[in-house]
């Protein structure tokens, strides 16, 4: 099943092929795309004159970053300057975390916020205004994006923050890459004393643990997650672990380089499983295996950042697990005023219709952002990897949606591949403002996606 | 440590620009301005110096005072990368001049001259100094789809012998690369490629050549075999063929 990475290597060479049929990470849906590449500003101006969507790495999970014609940013990568005292680095939009690591930890830097994969790339992460481990204590990435230059439908080059053209920012900022092209943006790393975190992992018997072990330790640690067994229901829904994190000091790293950087993927899926390998059976006893790896209640160990906040980028194209179909993320946030409840309701309800799902992930989330289509909003969140069998997952993934709209709460557009339109619209009441705010800037509405025609924003 | 790139906007060049450890660069290319970028990160993060020059292979006057001006500006050098090349229009080249002088002039002339001055300069230096030039296997045999490239790449890969051959016993060393087909901005949406190589894999095979002091590299690898065939096979067949 994985084959070592370097022999992966060796088969790198890809046939071009015009029609290449582009997805996101969930490998759903495929959209047949002309795919331009930017190498310098100026290429944005011109791309710019006709429905054009920016593309980064494509690690968004549905159709958020396809379209039929997109403009790849990769090769804007390029570092533009670094601010050692205060941390502020300013680079070009298609740089992905992975390289912003490799040129700032060794100076003591990280990046402040980080998805789940490192392999995104900045503009991508403003698009989405990501969240990470930390967003109880420390926000979204919008919290410390100083200022973005911006190529806007027009052609021209306009820089926006929280004080010049603030409304521009706050709908580029969470707004899927609809506003226009992000150029370069300048973000505040943080300064961390090692690149190990030090990590308390809690085994949590039912969901009421599970819930009461996350919010009580909010204001303890700087990170924390919960990975539940979503195959559980009964008396052990909602088990699982809780994993609480602090950066480590360079006094606890007896002997370890205290600024170790991450290597490549030890791993590779070079080809897709056949779809059904993964299923209810197969990962009932996957997760029951990893729910008991931890004996004791509770556990300390000192982790490597790697690990810690990119497990699966371990093993490359990990998304081909889930066999040639793909699958769909499905995350939801609610707020704390029944989000407990809602969330139990949700959980017991996948674990009955078995769409297994083996990674279930919860969060909480502090207050959100000014982005217009900021996802994070104060309350739980809770993502699960959905294997798509046939077309019932999806409309049994739309009901849970009503669910989700009753409760106030609203699905990840960088994850979501389903949703429909008016729930869309009950889920982020800053819509109209955004359209307003998209009018405004891109009155031609050149910038769409798949995602954007499909919910009705463009 | 300082190296010329010559065509410093090419993937190729870029990419083997991130492998030259220990270097500072000078970077030539046609509006050298837009690479600031590329500048700014390789001064943040190989803490290197970087100066950027204007450079165009068709302004054949001017090719011989750049030794010099490079030189003045940011101190010798002993590393040229010659990596700039225009693949041009194969259809309009049949029939119009300005098309076909413009792929000769700037594949082979240009780069002629260009290698004919720096070499001058390079072999009166008293240190190791050394020419990475690309040329191309369409260089290897004429073909109907691209025999004006072919044909100015396949003179430059002479160039380069005798040039090797002339500096063999002095302390230059000169290495010819010729790549198959690589993923860069020359190669986009061009149809019927096959086996494309990332340049990142190209540039690592070139760094590698020349600290081995390789003369001829042909990258990926495998294309020095598929050469050998395709320069093997007879021209009464050859000419019938459509490769």
């Amino acid at each position: 099943m994985l084959h070592c990475a370097q022999h992966a290597k060796q088969v790198k060479f890809r046939l071009l092929d015009k029609k290449n049929a582009t997805s996101g990470w969930g490998l759903y849906p495929l959209v047949a795309a002309s795919v331009q590449r930017a190498r310098y500003l100026s290429d944005l101006g011109r791309a710019a004159a006709t429905p054009i969507l920016p593309q980064g790495n494509c690690r968004s999970y549905g159709d958020a970053c396809l379209y039929e014609r997109v403009v790849s940013t990769l090769p804007l990568k390029h570092l533009l300057d670094f601010d050692p005292q205060r941390g502020l680095l300013r680079a070009q939009a298609g740089i992905t975390f992975a390289e912003i690591i490799r040129f700032a930890l060794p100076q003591g830097f990280f990046p402040p916020v980080t998805p789940g994969t490192k392999f995104p790339t900045l503009g991508g992460c403003i698009a989405a205004d990501v969240h990470g481990k930390n967003h109880h204590a420390e926000g979204s990435i919008a919290a410390f994006v100083e200022s973005l230059d911006m190529v806007l439908a027009d052609g021209s080059l306009v820089r926006c923050s929280r004080n010049e053209c603030a409304d521009l920012f706050w709908a580029t900022l969470g707004g899927m890459g609809l506003t226009g092209f992000i150029y370069a943006a300048t973000l505040r790393l943080k300064k961390v004393p090692s690149a190990y975190i030090r990590q308390r992992a809690v085994k949590t018997a039912n969901w009421a643990e599970t819930c009461r072990v996350c919010t009580e330790t909010q204001h303890e640690y700087t990170y924390s997650v919960a990975w539940i067994d979503g195959l559980q229901t009964g008396r052990q829904l909602g088990r699982g672990h809780v994993l609480l994190g602090e950066h480590a000091d360079a006094r606890e790293l007896k002997g370890k380089p205290p600024f170790a950087i991450h290597g490549d993927g030890r791993w590779a899926v070079p080809f897709f499983l056949p779809g059904g390998v993964l299923n209810a059976q197969s990962l009932r006893v996957f997760n029951a295996l990893y729910y008991h790896r931890q004996v004791r209640h509770v556990t300390d160990a000192l982790v490597h950042y790697d690990p810690y906040f990119y497990p699966l980028d371990a093993i490359r194209g990990w998304n081909r697990l889930y066999g040639r179909r793909g699958f769909l993320q499905y995350q939801v946030a609610v707020p704390y005023t029944d989000g407990a409840e809602v969330i139990a309701d949700l959980l017991g309800r996948i674990a009955r219709e078995r769409v297994a799902s083996p990674l279930a992930v919860l969060k909480t989330f502090g207050p959100p952002s000014e982005g217009l289509l900021s996802f994070p909003i104060a309350g739980y969140t809770l993502a699960l990897d959905i294997p798509l069998r046939d077309a019932g997952t999806i409309t049994f993934l739309r009901a849970l949606n009503k669910i989700i709209v009753e409760a106030k709460g609203r699905v990840y557009l960088a994850k979501d591949a389903i949703l429909e339109r008016e729930d869309f619209a009950a889920m982020y009441p800053q819509l109209e403002q955004f359209k307003a705010v998209k009018r405004k800037y891109d009155p031609e509405c050149r910038f769409r996606s798949c995602l954007s025609d499909r919910l009705g924003i463009t | 440590m300082r190296a010329l790139v010559l065509g410093a906007k090419s993937a190729i060049a870029q990419a083997i620009v991130e492998r030259l450890d220990g270097y500072d660069f000078a970077l030539a290319a046609r509006g050298c301005s837009e690479l600031e970028p590329f500048a700014a990160d390789l001064r943040l993060r190989h803490s290197c110096e970087v100066e950027l020059f204007e450079f165009d292979a068709l302004d054949f006057g001017a090719l011989a005072r750049l030794p010099e001006q490079v030189h003045e500006r940011g101190g010798p050098f002993d590393l040229v990368v010659l990596a700039f090349g225009y693949l041009g229009d194969e259809c309009a080249a049949q029939r119009d001049t300005d098309a076909l002088a413009h792929i000769l002039n700037a594949n082979f002339t240009g780069a002629a001259i260009a290698l004919a001055h720096l070499a001058n300069y390079l072999e009166e230096r008293d240190t190791p100094t050394g020419i990475i030039a690309i040329s191309s296997v369409a260089g290897d045999r004429g073909r109907q789809g691209n025999y004006a490239y072919g044909s100015a790449k396949g003179g430059l890969s002479i160039f380069l012998q005798g040039l090797r051959n002339r500096l063999a016993a002095t302390s230059v060393h000169v290495l010819t690369v010729k790549p198959g087909f690589v993923d860069t901005p020359m190669t986009e949406g061009l149809e019927g490629l096959f086996l494309v190589a990332p340049p990142e894999r190209v540039a690592a095979d070139i760094v590698r050549a020349y600290r081995q002091k390789k003369d001829v590299l042909y990258t990926p690898f495998f294309w020095r075999w598929i050469m050998l065939v395709i320069k093997g096979i007879p021209e009464r067949i050859f000419k019938r063929l459509k490769l």
